[in-house]
């Protein structure tokens, strides 16, 4: 379960939220701007609030009144971006590994060839980034956030960046995590269509306020 | 022709002590500049362009000044160089080792520079992956910054082995011109020029000189386009 009460003033724009999400799978729903982005970072610790609280399973991970402040690699949240982020310098499977150095096993939840068939890129171990299309290296992005162990996955704009084709090579994928991984989900878009496909329960964000 | 690569004992003794000299300048260096690069590129700090400016200041003065400081500092009655010599009956000036630390002062802002601009084109984004993946800033530094730097770290790497085996103006002024201990090859060249009947020696060393600065740029070329590729650039 995840807990949120953050306000966050910018020059231009103030997010002003107060959440619980306790369903495993969540979308957050809004226009661009709407402050969906801002809401993950303060979540992932990318930004701080000016003041609030954060939750993760019982776990403050932000306090602003008692100074907490938990670093970004300590909170264990999977991050999937809308551009995958693979290391260039590494190959498809030295990223897929990068996270499990600083894993320790007894904390590993799935098994390396687990993830590999789940999303079915076995194929591209090898391969350098540079060589995949962008629905191969979402699902590499995805596998490589997997292999870290979260307690939260996140996913902002997954399928942003690709086109109807390569969405279809991703979508099922996504569905499949979110239908077999025990791992609580945010699903971050502005596409109801996407949403539609990945859960009914959406939480909707206009204008740094949420909605409903 | 072949007999060019007949080199005398001399020759051999120069190049050695050229190779030494540059070798353990880049060895000495790339550690600092590494840090120096990175607190440049990437922190905001009260007196960074004073720094800044400090660590460039050796491009922009005439090589004798910064000898002639080292002097000051490192000599046998500088500051620094007389508390090592009384207490610890320790000296480097007129020494390999005084030749190496004029050749690094020269080198530094050359390395720097390099290896700046290599980091500050990382994309900060990655670091930020690495951390949610659990990566710890310092394991971020050597997994993902430093790696994707490397094609400006050799660069940094070859432009300061090249500075220091060139070396000449606070090489001569901070160690002299010693024969087996100081005299690199431009001091030696310098040298010969100056002894009657040294013409045709200096210009064997003025060769070796040209040969040993295009294959220096040239492995750097390569090592360059190696490094950029397995970080995932394309070369054209």
């Amino acid at each position: 379960m995840i807990e949120i009460n953050a306000t966050l003033k910018r020059p231009d724009f103030t997010l002003d939220v107060a959440l619980q999400l306790d369903q495993r799978v969540t979308a957050i729903f809004g226009p661009s701007g709407s402050g969906k982005s801002t809401l993950l970072s303060i979540i992932a610790g990318i930004s701080k609030p000016d003041r609030g609280r954060v939750m993760i399973n019982g776990e403050t991970v932000f306090d602003g009144e008692k100074k907490i402040n938990k670093p970004i690699h300590q909170r264990r949240i999977g991050l999937v971006f809308q551009d995958a982020r693979l290391f260039p310098h590494l190959n498809v499977e030295h990223n897929l590994r990068y996270p499990l150095k600083f894993t320790p096993t007894h904390e590993q939840q799935f098994h390396f060839n687990d993830i590999i068939n789940l999303l079915e890129i076995g194929a591209l171990l090898k391969r350098a980034t540079h060589q995949l299309s962008g629905g191969e290296k979402q699902r590499v992005a995805l596998g490589r956030a997997l292999l870290s162990s979260p307690r939260l996955l996140m996913l902002d704009e997954p399928m942003a960046s690709l086109d109807e084709s390569l969405k279809s090579q991703i979508l099922p994928f996504l569905k499949k995590v979110a239908d077999e991984i025990n791992i609580p989900m945010i699903y971050i878009s502005h596409s109801k269509d996407e949403i539609m496909q990945i859960t009914n329960n959406v939480v909707y964000i206009n204008a740094g306020k949420i909605v409903a | 022709m072949l007999d060019f690569f007949n080199f005398t004992p001399a020759e051999i003794s120069i190049l050695l002590l050229s190779l030494k000299v540059a070798v353990c300048c880049v060895v000495l260096t790339i550690a600092p500049a590494i840090a120096v690069a990175w607190l440049l590129a990437r922190m905001s700090f009260f007196g960074k362009s004073l720094l800044d400016s400090l660590i460039h200041l050796p491009l922009v003065l005439p090589p004798v000044v910064p000898g002639y400081l080292l002097l000051l500092l490192l000599g046998n009655n500088g500051l620094i160089g007389k508390f090592l010599n009384t207490h610890f009956g320790f000296s480097i000036a007129f020494t390999w080792m005084g030749a190496v630390v004029a050749s690094a002062v020269m080198a530094f802002p050359l390395m720097v520079r390099s290896i700046r601009l290599a980091i500050s084109h990382v994309d900060r984004r990655l670091e930020l992956a690495a951390q949610s993946l659990g990566a710890r800033p310092l394991s971020v530094f050597f997994t993902v910054t430093l790696p994707l730097s490397m094609p400006g770290i050799i660069t940094g790497l070859i432009l300061a082995f090249s500075r220091s085996m060139g070396e000449f103006g606070a090489t001569i002024t901070f160690v002299g011109n010693i024969e087996n201990e100081t005299r690199t090859l431009p001091l030696a060249i310098y040298s010969l020029t100056q002894t009657p009947d040294g013409d045709l020696a200096a210009l064997r060393l003025v060769i070796i000189s040209m040969v040993l600065a295009l294959g220096a740029l040239m492995i750097s070329d390569r090592l360059e386009r190696k490094a950029s590729q397995q970080i995932g650039h394309t070369h054209d």
